[in-house]
């Protein structure tokens, strides 16, 4: 709200490419917005819905013809320019907002939640219409989503706020194998936490230990707490789930407490002697185990499966 | 829907449809009967309107005043509508209040209470002179000003709450819509804001127009004689020059005229809509 000008901010500056926007109000900023619900004016057609924006630029209806035209065409709904809003589906709606905010030729893109009132299956087609719109147009799109998997798969670049200050920000590749902190790794994705004490360092790994159980850790013991402490992000599906006490560096038993089947995975919940509950899935068409509840397996993962992140 | 059940509802609406017939069509076919065979059958009375001057005068009045007042209280009505939508919870209640307050005093106390104020002695005239800024004091009542004064005065709630209520189901984001893809504060209100208003707008019109037109107490008390308003003088004719004949034949004109309004904004809008049926 505080980049498309509507809140201001209590402190700080918004820069776009330089210059200080922070004071201009949000028809001054020439940003194109998709707003949550599409906020498509009901009393006009989908045609004058486009034309608005060049409207309140000065643009007659005759000369915005061929851009409201081009832009319809982009988003592939020429044929119902003479529709009113309610006459479309949610999918339409939101093709409409979109070439709405697109037909001024903005300096940016903002989508405010924009896929988050329509179903799954349309959803998943929207992201890959976005995805390729962005790409054939070349405009920054600034993407606000609740939905981590959302964020990870149309991002090039994902900024993870938490009480208003950046918590980390990079690629989604490298914010999901990387996490800073706890909370990223919470927040994109699921992840286990385990927390050990080190109890041995190599050059290019490090032991820890959890009760009884002593693990191997990639890397170097950073972000040690005040009593030496370190925490371990290790993703559920890093590990692999065995009858038999799988061949990798890390390996404990455990016993299948819950499972869900999606298709195209399952998702168990172990409990274990000394790491407590894990959430592990593994590919259901090559699951080598009996799924059933009270089932004793075995967990492995190799000592760069994990990742040590900060604990805030 | 079952069919004896369906018998049960007509005679759950039939005492109501009983009386409407007999204490009100029944009344009002008389009246138009009237206005054809008093005091000679035939369409003598509304050769009136054409013929005799009196008439034509007292209707121009009766349009001019209930135009003006139409358009006055329909635009404040907007104003305060407006500001009820936009203010706090707590604010919003007190408006609702007072807005809904004059409903509740009577018509004659609200009457008599402009006289007071508009009157050469009352608070308003010596006000302005204690200022200095008028030398004799204006005529505010007695004249169509304070007729105007009076009846928008009254009309108001009627044009606040269809405004009001309309307004509420306006979406604000598409405002803030309006002003992200580029519209001036004044743009966004024009191109979006006012549009979706437009079926509150003919509503309170309609209401309040049609409300003026016979409007009766506000218009004989502050026009005190010298504006005389279609009713006032049916009324005039019905007592005391008792020629019914010329009361009835207003009186039915006056309902033809409503009946004629409402057939002419139905050509451009659809009523239904505006008063929720659809």
């Amino acid at each position: 709200m505080s980049i498309a000008g509507f809140v201001e901010p209590s402190a700080g500056q918004i820069l776009l490419d330089d210059s200080d926007i922070t004071a201009l109000p949000p028809d001054k900023r020439n940003f194109g917005m998709v707003f949550q619900g599409y906020a498509l004016f009901p009393h006009m057609t989908v045609a004058d819905n486009i034309w608005f924006p060049l409207k309140v630029r000065g643009v007659s209806k005759a000369n915005a013809g061929d851009r409201v035209r081009n832009a319809l065409d982009l988003v592939q709904l020429g044929h119902l320019a003479e529709r009113y809003p309610s006459q479309l589906s949610g999918g339409q709606q939101q093709r409409v907002a979109l070439a709405r905010a697109l037909v001024f030729e903005p300096a940016l893109l903002l989508l405010d939640e924009p896929l988050s009132a329509l179903d799954k299956k349309l959803r998943a087609d929207l992201q890959w219409e976005l995805k390729s719109l962005h790409h054939r147009l070349g405009t920054t799109f600034i993407y606000v989503t609740h939905d981590q998997e959302e964020a990870l798969s149309m991002s090039d670049e994902i900024v993870i706020l938490r009480d208003g200050k950046i918590e980390q920000q990079g690629g989604p590749g490298d914010l999901y194998e990387k996490p800073a902190t706890r909370f990223v790794a919470d927040f994109l994705g699921k992840s286990n936490f385990l927390e050990g004490s080190v109890s041995g360092t190599q050059s290019d790994r490090f032991d820890y230990a959890i009760g009884e159980q002593t693990l191997v850790q990639a890397g170097k013991p950073d972000h040690q707490k005040v009593d030496g402490k370190v925490l371990v992000s290790l993703r559920p599906e890093k590990m692999v789930i065995a009858d038999q006490r799988p061949d990798t560096v890390n390996a404990v038993t455990g016993t299948i407490s819950a499972f869900n089947y999606y298709g195209s995975t399952y998702h168990f919940q172990v409990a274990t002697r000394d790491l407590g509950d894990l959430i592990v899935t593994s590919p259901a068409w090559t699951c080598s185990i009996e799924p059933s509840i009270g089932n004793d397996i075995w967990l492995g993962w190799q000592p760069d499966a994990s990742v040590v992140v900060r604990d805030r | 829907m079952h069919a004896s059940l369906r018998r049960i509802y007509w005679w759950l609406i039939a005492p109501a449809v009983l009386l409407m017939l007999v204490f009100y069509i029944y009344p009002l076919v008389q009246v138009l009967w009237i206005s054809v065979t008093d005091p000679v059958p035939g369409l003598g009375n509304y050769m009136e309107l054409i013929e005799r001057p009196l008439i034509h005068r007292i209707w121009m009045t009766t349009l001019r005043v209930c135009v003006i007042t139409t358009a006055v209280t329909v635009i404040a009505g907007y104003a305060v509508a407006y500001a009820m939508c936009h203010v706090g919870d707590r604010h919003r209640t007190w408006m609702m209040f007072c807005v809904l307050l004059t409903f509740w005093l009577s018509v004659l106390i609200r009457a008599f209470a402009w006289v007071m104020l508009l009157r050469t002695e009352g608070i308003v005239n010596s006000g302005l002179q204690e200022l200095g800024l008028i030398d004799e004091p204006l005529r505010l009542v007695r004249n169509e000003f304070g007729v105007i004064v009076g009846m928008v005065h009254f009309m108001l709630p009627l044009a606040v709450l269809p405004i009001y209520s309309n307004m509420t189901g306006i979406d604000t984001r598409l405002i803030s819509a309006a002003r992200g893809l580029g519209a001036s504060p004044i743009g966004a209100f024009t191109n979006i804001y006012l549009p979706l208003s437009k079926p509150g707008l003919i509503a309170a019109t309609i209401l309040v127009f049609v409300f003026s037109l016979g409007f009766f107490i506000t218009p004989a008390l502050l026009g005190g004689g010298k504006v005389v308003m279609i009713s006032e003088y049916i009324q005039v004719s019905f007592e005391e020059t008792l020629r019914w004949g010329q009361a009835t034949m207003l009186s039915s004109t006056l309902l033809f005229s409503v009946l004629l309004s409402l057939a002419l904004v139905a050509r451009f809008v659809d009523l239904k809509k505006v008063f929720g049926a659809r």
